[in-house]
């Protein structure tokens, strides 16, 4: 076996793909905010440069680094093909392997990254924020403006969290095909979907199962490690990302389906991660052959082809590209095409659809202002189209869109391609889909 | 954020102006930190690289000529910046001047749909200005390549030019008013709304003149009506004069296409690499014609335009008329320069003009040096009017690479010239041409350039070093006039 190239020289190479054109300009977040070169792709690549060049990590480079929101917009606007995504991996964790952060920073930190990867702890917090919510308490405080005045990455959290309803019933190991067996493939609960939007799992199963696939959906799987690696803690992204291969093996599925965009775009890479992080060929294998499975449910159906039948569900909605989907994943015209097979739905774009909406996994969390600003700016996009309905395929973008919206006082009802899916493959009214009923 | 053990390497000169600066454009308006700064040493064209002494983004007309004024007051040269995404490095900072970053100022002021126009901040990526007319039924004609970034402000600098510029002309002709900021930091109002202006043509002087006769801090530009009808057509050759033929062809039929461009194989496979755009597999070159008008004009020419390139020896040309197949064709066309990343370490965009008659002979003895030297040159060229855009591959890892490209790079130009041409279409002549100036122009030329020049910037400190040659960068040549004009010393003439 050739020896494979180290994370430092790979580095070198891909840094030097960058040609300096600029095509990344206009669809990076935040050069739309801020206009100025260290805030491009094209400015972090050459701040990357210096850091690898020079040996030295500057307080300055890494102001920079954190304020990349990773959604990759700069990477489907690329002519020359620069790998971003591993450049932007590998600078997170030399920033977090080598660059001591301010305490308060630390905890926070620390905090968020003990909370949102384990979807039991999340699920915790849903019984104080509906006690919070339900007391009037919750707009008290959000109109007094003291959370924002007293932590904005509170504030935000506080924004962020979806009005609960009763939790559907946890999802069996194993949801039998409907009919003839076309497929066998494995399912991902996710932290924040199987926390926050577990109905959502629900209808990803079951419009699996309808279209004739068994779906194993193991207990063990625990987080993808997405967050983790999308911030730089590489040790802990492998830890997760290991259990999830063990795991998945077991399943002997054919595919790993995956409703959450964040998530899917992580998972395809499992053997980068586990190469970046020094791991030995034998798991860089392993993580390579479950990644090669890895699919989202939109790209899988449409490979799949429709089987069950539509009902109609007279519908006008717009359809927001999720950034690890689009941009991580090259996954665009499959949400487009399931959604208009649905008689009677109408799908629109949004304007500025390739520009990010601030959720960014939990940048959210550690850039409130500027999570705030491009929340804002999509939400003003998707009121402009004059649809009530907006369906998107990440959950972290669905409670940053749907809180910028209530925040405008322009409420929009967000919701999930497998929930419209799901509602049209069992018949439901418009009502029943949109869980109004 | 920077703080001031972050503020290294500041020039002595410049260090007094900081506090002013911030005064001017805000604390997170200037830049002093080495690291931030060091983000900004080059433009699209990273050879030439200058780390600037200072950087300011100011956000207002005013702010700019509030910096301005300050280099005035101090003698400090500054250079204006847009995108950053130019290809002679006429943004390539001075290392003890300002740069001037006009990417904060990017409002469409106003769509006028009546009068035809809009009025916008230099900022504005050219594609915006489209963006925002569109659905008043209008766009923004001169699209260079990088149209999607590259900014309005550069455009004007540039006298920027594009595919479409055939039929459309460059920025030169869609420009009606200018808000400037002079050297001296005055505000200057050129032209407005209203088209047809008397007396000498102070737009058209300032339109390419590369920042060094002032910023320009409002554009406004004409707005031309969609057209009606749009086909775009892809036609395979399997050699380069069989295309180049084709060219001739259309144009002595008298069509005249908004487009003709032309692609080699070299440049088609970097295309196909970089965004799989389908061309004919197996073409040695292929042409990309676009005709607008109304709809009948237009499909009697796509007729035409098919039989001559077949007549040419076209073994394949298909028709698009559906935006996304058109986007897909022009796609690949328009993404070449960056593309070329995909299969060459690194690479210098050449940028020439010939008459379109000699087209087929100077791309003969390109190809010539190019198997001479050893060093692969892909083209892609605005063939309609002969703007050649000759790429010439190299690897920078590899010593002597650079200078041997430079070379193959150097004598394509002096092709150009030799064959009736110029050294520059569309890029402009920054600091990478501004020594190859003596080549097309005489002595008396240069020195009428650097008199008007003088008249706008007495103290030369406008983008100082870009367009015209001087001894600093080409070094001293004889019979270059550097005293006191001889109109100026017999009293003819007055320099203020």
């Amino acid at each position: 076996m050739t020896e494979r190239p180290g994370p430092e020289r790979l580095f070198g190479d891909l840094l030097n793909d960058c040609v300096h054109c600029g095509f990344c300009l206009p669809t990076c977040p935040t050069d739309v905010l801020w206009g100025q070169e260290m805030d491009s792709p094209r400015g972090r690549i050459h701040l990357m440069s210096q850091m690898h060049e020079e040996d030295v990590l500057t307080e300055t480079a890494v102001d920079h680094f954190d304020n990349c929101l990773g959604c990759l917009a700069c990477v489907s606007s690329c002519p020359s093909g620069v790998a971003y995504d591993a450049l932007l991996e590998h600078t997170r964790h030399r920033v977090e392997t080598e660059h001591e952060r301010p305490r308060g920073e630390r905890v926070l930190r620390a905090a968020v990254f003990s909370l949102f990867p384990y979807r039991a702890r999340l699920r915790a917090l849903r019984g104080p924020l509906r006690a919070y919510r339900s007391g009037g308490v919750s707009s008290l405080v959000r109109r007094s403006g003291l959370l924002d005045r007293l932590s904005p990455t509170l504030a935000t959290m506080e924004r962020i969290a979806p009005p609960l309803s009763s939790p559907p019933p946890p999802l069996p190991e194993l949801v039998p095909a409907v009919g003839a067996r076309r497929a066998r493939v494995g399912m991902l609960v996710g932290c924040v979907q199987g926390a926050f939007f577990p109905e959502v799992n629900t209808a990803t199963a079951r419009v699996l199962a309808m279209e004739g696939c068994d779906v194993v959906i193991p207990r063990a799987q625990g987080c993808c490690g997405a967050l983790s690696g999308h911030a730089g803690r590489l040790r802990e992204a492998v830890e997760f990302a290991k259990r999830f291969v063990e795991v998945f093996e077991a399943g002997q599925v054919e595919r790993i389906v995956v409703n959450s965009a964040g998530c899917g775009s992580s998972m395809k890479h499992f053997d980068r991660t586990m190469a970046e992080a020094g791991e030995s060929d034998a798991w860089v294998e392993r993580a390579q052959k479950v990644s090669a499975k890895v699919v989202d449910l939109t790209e899988f159906l449409v490979e799949l082809g429709p089987r069950a039948e539509r009902h109609p569900l007279p519908l006008r909605v717009a359809y927001h590209d999720a950034c690890h989907l689009s941009h991580g994943q090259g996954v665009t015209s499959q949400p487009r095409e399931l959604l208009t097979q649905i008689p009677g739905l109408e799908v629109s774009d949004l304007p500025n659809k390739e520009i990010c909406c601030g959720s960014a996994g939990v940048y959210n969390l550690f850039k409130p202002e500027a999570a705030a600003e491009l929340g804002d700016r999509k939400g003003q996009d998707v009121a402009a189209t004059g649809v009530g309905v907006l369906v998107s395929g990440n959950p972290g973008c669905s409670l940053q869109i749907a809180s910028a919206m209530e925040r405008a006082g322009t409420p929009v009802t967000v919701t999930h391609t497998a929930r419209l899916l799901d509602a049209s493959l069992r018949g439901l009214s418009v009502e029943q889909a949109l869980g109004k009923v | 954020m920077a703080t001031s053990a972050h503020q290294t390497n500041i020039p002595a000169a410049l260090t007094a102006l900081v506090p002013r600066l911030r005064e001017i454009c805000g604390e997170d308006g200037v830049l002093t930190d080495l690291s931030r700064r060091r983000v900004y040493e080059s433009d699209g064209l990273t050879y030439h690289r200058a780390t600037p002494g200072v950087v300011a983004l100011p956000t207002t007309t005013a702010q700019v000529a509030a910096v301005v004024s300050l280099c005035a007051e101090h003698g400090v040269p500054y250079v204006p910046r847009g995108a950053g995404t130019g290809l002679s490095a006429g943004a390539l900072p001075h290392a003890d001047g300002v740069l001037l970053v006009t990417s904060r100022m990017r409002r469409v002021v106003e769509i006028d749909p009546e009068n035809e126009c809009a009025v916008v901040e230099p900022g504005v990526t050219n594609l915006d200005i489209t963006r925002a007319a569109a659905p008043h039924g209008y766009y923004y004609a001169p699209d260079p390549s990088s149209q999607q970034v590259c900014s309005v402000g550069g455009n004007v600098a540039e006298n920027s030019g594009g595919a479409h510029c055939l039929k459309y002309g460059f920025t030169s002709g869609h420009v009606r008013g200018l808000e400037i900021v002079t050297p001296s930091g005055e505000v200057v109002e050129l032209g407005g709304k209203a088209t047809g202006a008397h007396g000498y043509d102070l737009i058209g002087a300032f339109i390419g003149s590369e920042g060094t006769l002032g910023v320009a801090t409002r554009v406004t530009v004409s707005l031309t009506r969609s057209p009606q009808k749009t086909v775009t057509l892809l036609s395979a050759f399997t050699s380069m004069d069989a295309g180049g033929e084709a060219v001739g062809a259309i144009i002595a039929a008298g069509v005249l296409p908004s487009a003709i461009e032309m692609m080699d194989a070299l440049a088609i496979e970097a295309a196909e690499a970089a965004v799989a755009c389908g061309y004919p597999a197996g073409a040695a070159a292929v042409l990309v014609v676009e005709l607008d008008g109304p709809t009948s004009e237009v499909d009697a020419q796509v007729e035409r335009v098919t039989e001559l390139c077949a007549a040419s020896g076209s073994f394949e040309t298909r028709t698009a008329s559906g935006a996304v197949e058109r986007a897909l064709i022009w796609k690949g066309r328009k993404s070449a320069f960056a593309a070329v990343g995909r299969i060459s370490p690194a690479y210098i965009v050449q940028d020439g003009v010939v008459p379109r008659t000699a087209l087929g002979e100077v791309l003969g003895r390109i190809a010539a040096l190019s198997a001479e030297s050893g060093i692969r040159v892909a083209n892609v060229f605005h063939a309609g009017d002969g703007n050649l855009h000759p790429l010439v591959l190299f690897d920078d890892a590899e010593p002597g690479a650079g200078e041997r490209a430079e070379e193959v790079s150097g004598a394509i130009l002096d092709l150009c010239v030799e064959h009736g041409g110029s050294i520059t279409g569309e890029h402009g002549v920054g600091v990478d041409k501004a020594c190859k100036m003596p080549r097309m122009y005489s002595d008396d030329d240069l020195t009428t350039f650097d008199l008007f020049r003088r008249a706008f910037d007495p103290a030369g400190i406008a983008n100082p070093d870009k367009l015209l040659p001087t001894p600093r960068l080409c070094g001293e040549r004889p019979g270059v006039r550097t005293g006191v004009h001889p109109l100026v010393e017999s009293g003819q003439a007055e320099q203020f």
